[in-house]
């Protein structure tokens, strides 16, 4: 369905993002993904090819959308990626985790914090607290508001990919944006 | 411009002498906003029953959906569980309704972890469907459809979503946020 907002995208994606690639990048892929969703890991080698295909062209951003309800470890990989993300590793982490999707349950993050050589002790007690809670539930909703209803959805410069998310069929959705951006 | 599912469905009128029930090649017959939301009464286990003045006073959004288990669904109402505490901010519940049993109901909210009631249009099958229009005779399923019902029971928003399309939440959400203008507009103008 689409909204008043008609997949256009209103919270920007801006500093409190989790950003790679150049903030003037001509092409802004955002994604809304879950840890534990098989389809999400599928798409981050994709994404990861779209990163080294497009280079300084491409800007990333990811934000979470847990399905907390059928995905039992998704909120915590989610909690844990931002805690991480915290003391400055969050990609790292990203890749982790999507590496791993089997084994995202409290002991085996606490085992990834520890080869990414954090502060463990600080790390389990933002698990622990679930400091990082309200704000993946800020993702959350600012996805469920533009209409994300699954994972993994992209938004491509504000919006919304409606394509299957293919290598090809994304290279080809991000390059008809930037052709369009040339015009 | 690319029109909001309320707006669409304000413009398609049902068909003088069409049945409700929705045929293949037909336009939507959804009873449409500003209709009094039709009373019903279904199963949710096989001893426990849910009326729609079970809500009076609150907001209820009706969900019918084709079928327990159907891929599409599942994320439908995945997306409805997590939203939950944004319905009851604005005083809203939800319940789903599809024509399955309620064995298949309960079996289905368990394993998607469910926290609101899936009801059952058994028996007689989809006679509540037929009822707000968006019962699919060929099929023998209801549409995907979502309607909003306000404290006094009249329909406020209502949506159809292709059948194989999970509608989200955010029209809903949109929804839910207009009655609350309208009711602070109200309020200021009285």
């Amino acid at each position: 369905m689409r909204g008043r907002r008609q997949g256009t995208l209103v919270m920007d994606v801006g500093p409190r993002d989790h950003v790679q690639g150049p903030a003037d990048a001509p092409v802004t892929l955002l994604e809304y993904g879950d840890y534990q969703c098989p389809f999400c890991g599928a798409a981050h080698p994709i994404v990861k090819a779209l990163q080294r295909q497009l280079r300084e062209s491409l800007r990333f951003a990811f934000r979470h959308f847990p399905l907390t309800t059928i995905h039992e470890y998704a909120e915590g990989a989610a909690e844990a990626a931002e805690s991480v993300g915290a003391q400055g590793k969050f990609w790292e982490m990203r890749d982790t985790l999507f590496q791993n999707q089997p084994a995202l349950d409290y002991g085996s993050l606490l085992g990834y914090a520890e080869e990414l050589e954090l502060d463990l002790e600080r790390f389990a007690t933002e698990l622990d607290n679930h400091v990082y809670a309200p704000r993946v539930r800020e993702d959350f909703i600012s996805g469920v508001r533009r209409g994300v209803n699954g994972t993994p959805t992209f938004f491509i410069n504000g919006v919304r990919h409606e394509g299957a998310f293919d290598f090809e069929t994304m290279l080809d959705a991000i390059q008809i944006r930037m052709t369009n951006l040339a015009a | 411009m690319q029109l909001t599912g309320n707006q669409r469905l304000e413009r398609r009128e049902p068909q003088r002498g069409v049945s409700p029930e929705v045929e293949e090649g037909q336009r939507s017959t959804a009873l449409p906003p500003g209709t009094r939301a039709p009373y019903f009464k279904l199963h949710t286990t096989p001893d426990q029953a849910v009326a729609l003045d079970d809500f009076k006073g609150k907001r209820l959004i009706v969900a019918f959906y084709p079928a327990d288990w159907s891929p599409v669904c599942g994320d439908e109402l995945a997306i409805f569980n997590e939203v939950l505490p944004e319905f009851r901010k604005h005083n809203a519940e939800i319940v789903g309704i599809s024509v399955d049993g309620v064995w298949c109901h309960i079996a289905y909210a368990k394993y998607n972890k469910l926290h609101f009631s899936l009801l059952s249009d058994f028996e007689p099958k989809g006679e509540v469907a037929r009822t707000y229009g968006v019962y699919r005779k060929k099929d023998g399923f209801s549409e995907r459809a979502l309607f909003l019902i306000d404290e006094q029971g009249t329909i406020r928003w209502s949506y159809v979503s292709p059948i194989g399309v999970n509608p989200g939440a955010d029209g809903v959400l949109d929804a839910l946020e207009d009655l609350e203008n309208e009711k602070s507009q109200k309020g200021a103008a009285a």
